[in-house]
């Protein structure tokens, strides 16, 4: 789960992190409130910066973020709110004092895959895309990768901030930043600019935080940061009924039990000459209440028309021909061409069901996504 | 002979009087493998399939001298599974639940490492050698002994690939599903290297999906080492970035991860990649010929 930069400031402040005066808002009238707040914490205040919360990297060369006289602000702030950023639609903002940059640091704490470790990174090329910065200058990246049993070490800490050159009061962000990721169960957390102003002061300038979906069972606390605007409609529901379902712009429907199965179907609908509308899993259960909500999610989609591609194994097909029947009565019937495929445990028993009831079924994966791009792309 | 397991192989279920742990207790044992033991804490003394349950992993090994483990517990109590079958020196531990935290898992794997074991998964099918054992949960009926050895991070998509090598008369040796999340015990490179030891095994399947560099790995490794055919399917071509695919560790992070990088270092190693499952075999009968 993706944190906004609002949401990870305020677990960096929370955790004695300093950040620059800032405020959320969701509307003109709230941007004017913040406005007024900052002044009244600051009153030589003259410019603010308006940053659009949305999941998304790369906001300010999108145009996600203005820096602005503070009357100007409100004017901003409608310019962002409802913008289309990179697909996603702005709908909350950040309102900051503007701060005086004088140096950009990047500090970064990753889960290293390969290496199987969290890893610290760290840059005096801040502000900056730290992808582009490992492809384009490799060298201004420092990494230390942290032991398990033993924690982020003093020595370490040193390692990155006399190798890449960061002051040394970024020790104490080092810390803090180390010490929410390790609390909360971050996949990454990340300060980028760590900012160093003209007056002197240091300060994260930025925060990016996403949370182990896989631990977000220890921390009930972080939950009021789901932010259910920023999920797809779709995949929303999907969630509730309890299948893995990513949308994507085609227009075949792909029901799959299996996330492997599921990618490997959208992707031979595609090698067909199709477009895939969707991933869908729909787990190892096989609960008819499943595919019934699956049904629906397409129907509401308005799919051509929808493969199911299944694979008994401990899934009985004969549940999921269940599954299917009855979706499609408690649909009320459905007008468009399903393609079913189905092999292993109890296909017999499935097949003669879906027989019965007048469907198609088919043995062979390739055979059916074929069949599926006929009966769409007639 | 197969890899990492034979006849003579003793399990144990850690969570076996659970849901998930009891089915495939019962389903292992119609395979033919020999589970010995099982581990729910506070439930010694019961049985469950005939098969004694005990309250902790170490007493279970004392008992039945199982070597082997395989673990149905809820995702909070996984790690903790892991590193008892570890502290009790089970050499092979292999961890199916879904959803481990994953800082966690970065611990559990090093403790693991230090105490000499080898973990496969979490979030796996297990594995079989078909014929000999099965200590998973992939449907037995589908495998026939043979001489091709498969690994995938996929479940569903690795039976569609085995039930088609079946089908098609060509045997596997072991299939090893290693597992769909960011962090797991074993990879590929330590399997290819293990079949390439193996004298029963004549050809590889390795079965990738995106997200992560270990396929990449696998074929810098296949180049150097392997001599044995190999050919690959990997799924998740028409993902979107920064999207995760029903696995927690199939995401495309960035530019990194994507199928087409996967590719092209399978190609550049000399393994080709089918472009459906079922091309797989036909790539197989090519490569075995020549």
């Amino acid at each position: 789960m993706k944190l906004h930069e609002y949401q990870g400031k305020e677990l960096f402040s929370k955790h004695g992190l300093k950040i620059p005066n800032g405020v959320a808002a969701f509307s003109p009238e709230d941007v004017q409130a913040a406005v007024e707040r900052l002044s009244s914490a600051n009153p030589d205040l003259k410019k603010v910066v308006v940053k659009a919360q949305v999941h998304v990297g790369g906001r300010g060369k999108a145009g996600g973020i203005k820096v602005v006289d503070k009357e100007a602000a409100v004017d901003a702030a409608k310019g962002l709110l409802g913008m289309d950023l990179k697909g996603l639609i702005v709908s909350k903002l950040l309102v900051e004092e503007a701060i005086n940059i004088d140096k950009e640091y990047y500090i970064g704490l990753i889960l290293d895959r390969a290496k199987r470790k969290t890893v610290l990174m760290a840059s005096a090329m801040g502000g900056v895309d730290i992808e582009q910065v490992a492809e384009e200058h490799p060298e201004a990246i420092v990494k230390v990768w942290i032991d398990p049993a033993v924690g982020l070490t003093q020595f370490q800490i040193n390692q990155v901030i006399f190798g890449a050159n960061l002051p040394k009061e970024a020790a104490s962000f080092i810390k803090v930043l180390y010490e929410v990721y390790s609390s909360y169960d971050c996949n990454i957390a990340e300060i980028n600019p760590l900012v160093v102003t003209k007056e002197g002061q240091v300060i994260a300038a930025d925060a990016k935080v996403d949370l182990d979906d896989n631990a977000l069972f220890k921390h009930a606390e972080l939950m009021q940061y789901h932010d259910p605007a920023e999920v797809d409609e779709n995949e929303l529901a999907a969630k509730e009924a309890g299948l893995s379902y990513v949308e994507l712009d085609g227009d075949i429907g792909c029901v799959v039990n299996g996330a492997g199965l599921a990618m490997a179907t959208m992707d031979a609908v595609k090698y067909g000459g199709g477009n895939p509308a969707n991933f869908l899993d729909i787990g190892g259960s096989s609960n008819p209440a499943k595919v019934t909500a699956a049904m629906k999610i397409l129907q509401r989609k308005k799919v051509k028309g929808v493969l199911f591609n299944i694979f008994g194994g401990i899934t009985r097909c004969d549940d999921v021909a269940k599954g299917i029947v009855s979706a499609v009565e408690e649909m009320g019937g459905i007008d468009i061409p399903i393609v079913i495929r189905l092999t292993g445990t109890n296909e017999e028993e499935a097949r003669q069901l879906l027989t019965e009831k007048g469907y198609k079924v088919g043995s062979s994966m390739d055979e059916a996504v074929k069949e599926i791009i006929a009966l769409t792309h007639a | 002979m197969a890899i990492l397991l034979d006849a003579q192989t003793r399990v144990l279920v850690q969570g076996i009087t659970g849901r998930d742990g009891s089915f495939h207790t019962q389903q292992m044992l119609d395979y033919g493998t020999s589970v010995v033991a099982g581990v729910t804490p506070g439930k010694k003394g019961q049985e469950m399939a005939g098969v004694p349950v005990f309250n902790t992993v170490q007493e279970a090994v004392d008992a039945t001298a199982a070597n082997c483990s395989i673990i149905f517990v809820p995702p909070r109590f996984a790690t903790d599974a892991i590193l008892e079958a570890a502290d009790a020196k089970i050499p092979l531990i292999i961890c199916i639940t879904e959803g481990v935290p994953v800082q966690e898992m970065i611990g559990a794997y090093q403790y693991v490492q230090q105490a000499g074991c080898r973990l496969i998964g979490p979030n796996c099918p297990g594995l079989i050698a078909p014929g000999a054992a099965k200590v998973g949960i992939m449907p037995g009926h589908i495998h026939k002994a043979g001489n091709i050895g498969v690994i995938s991070r996929s479940g569903t998509l690795t039976y569609e690939v085995v039930y088609q090598l079946t089908q098609a008369g060509m045997g596997q040796s072991t299939c090893v599903g290693i597992g769909g999340d960011p962090i797991i015990g074993t990879k590929y490179v330590d399997l290819l290297e293990l079949f390439e030891a193996d004298p029963e095994t004549e050809a590889i399947v390795l079965i990738g999906e995106i997200g992560g560099n270990d396929e990449e790995v696998a074929a810098e490794y296949i180049a150097k080492h392997v001599s044995k055919p190999v050919v690959s399917f990997i799924s998740g071509r028409t993902a979107p970035p920064g999207k995760r695919m029903g696995h927690a560790g199939a995401i495309i992070s960035g530019s990194s991860g994507t199928a087409e990088a996967k590719v092209e270092a399978l190609n550049a190693a000399g393994v080709p990649v089918a472009d459906t499952p079922a091309q797989v075999v036909g790539l197989l009968q090519e490569r075995l010929k020549a």
